[in-house]
């Protein structure tokens, strides 16, 4: 690992100015689970790093609200996982939590930083033997033609077909959710679907954040859908792996049993978190059965790209939908 | 901002104070300048869990945690592990009754592991069991026995946290430095 200098600024304004000061080679360090992670890759090698996870005013979670959800972004995996109303009242958001990882990560991982891990492509980690786009613009993608079981099959590029590996932006967007951000130019908000980005041409560029802001808040605003929601995620064990395929799924339904209000997204087959708007459009007005399921499911994976070896992703995904939104239909029924 | 940078925390009521480079995870400082060798570096990339340790009494990934972030915090190790009269922790007990270990690498952040699953009220049944003590792994497969001693501990000892508690009581106060310091 190469040496760096270690900030941890007592404030907000001071982990600002910090950033600002340092320069766009710093990088803010939350749980480290990522950040520290690839720095003994070399992956990311900041000259300095800001500590902001101990920060008050990144702390703080609120799911008792009208009109919506409140998490700091600096809130532990665990304790928002664990949240008995957020369980209640919108499990497909706790059980995003509940089923990444480990105990022992979430509770280090923070909300706030979860949503920037980085790829698990095994050619961007493996280093400077493995052409990488991400890493070194312009060197090439080994993935492309390579070992890609786990790669992306939506979202994809001519450059890089990295899989965004994360679980929890995947249910946030599929809700709706917004991000506080500040900086020293002030706070801003955007919504988490701009967040981040497809790798196009520019695989080095993952969200739009500039280099000197920090996320503070993930609000989601309230929705009687939430309590028909599920994360359902495949994966080659059974627990603590990344998703081979993912769904957040959320319903309501009419007194008919039609779709009122339908939320899906997908995880673990594309390159940034991937709402399918499409899908829900199949869906609105529907009765769930098994052929509304799978056409959503199908409409879900509209214009997945397979590689070499990853093709079977597709068929498991779009069965992973259907059965993520018939778990969330059971649950609005309850 | 410095390149060195100290830092003050008790380790199993020990307390300790240490001047750091920012790059040493919790893991190596407990293993290289504590002494404390309990703690295993399976994979050193918090994917295996043989370095788990309690910070604040939750259960975290050593190897993953920036020591420096450990700063006025107190941990607890497989050290500071022991039974109310001063032996074997029940768990401890229960891995040995029932197999729960072969080459016993994994043995410590499984024990870690164990109490906090216990303590965080995740012990309840085998399925909650195997799902939150799924971050260590056990390369000789001792698995079934792992979950045998985790679910007898949890049947029939609430008393674990009074057990790490004891263990940091023992030593409050007393200042430990690493020898390399002059």
């Amino acid at each position: 690992m190469r040496p760096f200098a270690y900030a941890a600024p007592a404030t907000l304004a001071e982990a600002v100015r910090a950033l600002s000061e340092a320069g766009p080679g710093a990088r803010v360090l939350a749980g480290g689970t990522t950040l520290y992670d690839l720095m003994k890759l070399d992956i990311e090698t900041p000259p300095i790093v800001v500590d902001v996870r101990a920060l008050r005013e990144l702390a703080g979670v609120d799911t008792t609200g009208q009109r919506e959800l409140s998490f700091g972004a600096g809130a532990l995996m665990a304790d928002v996982a664990a949240d008995p109303v957020l369980m209640r009242e919108y499990p497909a958001l706790a059980e995003s939590l509940a089923k990444a990882a480990s105990q022992q990560l979430r509770n280090m991982a923070t909300v706030g930083g979860n949503l920037l891990q980085r790829t698990r492509c095994a050619y961007f980690r493996g280093g400077l033997a493995f052409p990488c786009n991400k890493r070194e613009p312009g060197s090439g993608c080994a993935a492309i033609g390579g070992l890609d079981r786990g790669h992306a099959l939506l979202g994809g590029s001519d450059a890089c077909i990295a899989t965004y590996p994360g679980d929890w932006a995947v249910a946030l967007i599929a809700f709706d959710a917004v991000l506080d951000v500040a900086g020293p130019r002030g706070e801003r908000t955007l919504a988490l679907a701009d967040l981040h980005v497809e790798p196009g041409d520019t695989p080095d560029r993952e969200h739009t954040l500039d280099w000197d802001e920090i996320v503070t808040r993930i609000r989601v605003p309230v929705t009687p859908a939430g309590r028909g929601s599920t994360y359902h995620k495949v994966r080659d064990r059974e627990s603590y792996a990344f998703a081979l395929t993912s769904a957040a799924a959320a319903v309501s339904l009419d007194p008919d049993g039609a779709v009122g209000e339908c939320r899906i997204a997908v995880g673990g087959v594309a390159t940034r978190p991937w709402r399918c708007r499409a899908a829900e459009r199949e869906l609105t007005g529907a009765v769930l059965d098994e052929q509304s399921l799978r056409r959503a499911g199908e409409a879900a994976f509209e214009g997945a790209r397979p590689g070499t070896h990853n093709a079977f992703r597709i068929e498991l995904g779009i069965r992973t939908v259907a059965e993520a939104l018939r778990i969330a239909g059971e649950r609005a029924l309850r | 901002m410095t390149s060195e940078v100290a830092i003050e925390f008790t380790v199993n009521g020990w307390s300790v104070h240490l001047r750091l480079d920012p790059r040493e995870s919790l893991l190596d400082v407990l293993r290289e300048r504590l002494g404390l060798t309990g703690s295993k570096k399976g994979c050193d990339h918090g994917q295996c869990g043989a370095c788990t340790v309690h910070v604040d009494g939750r259960r975290v990934v050593s190897c993953l945690l920036p020591a420096v972030q450990v700063n006025g915090r107190s941990v607890t190790t497989i050290e500071g592990v022991m039974g109310l009269e001063g032996g074997l922790h029940p768990l401890q007990q229960a891995f040995v009754d029932h197999d729960a270990l072969q080459c016993g690498y994994c043995t410590p952040g499984q024990v870690m592991s164990g109490l906090a699953c216990i303590a965080e009220g995740h012990a309840d049944d085998d399925d909650e069991i195997r799902e939150y003590m799924s971050g260590n792994l056990c390369r000789c497969g001792a698995y079934t026995g792992i979950l045998a001693a985790v679910r007898e501990a949890a049947r029939s000892s609430p008393v674990q946290e009074a057990a790490l508690s004891r263990a940091a009581d023992c030593g409050a106060a007393r200042e430990a430095d690493d020898p390399r310091e002059s």
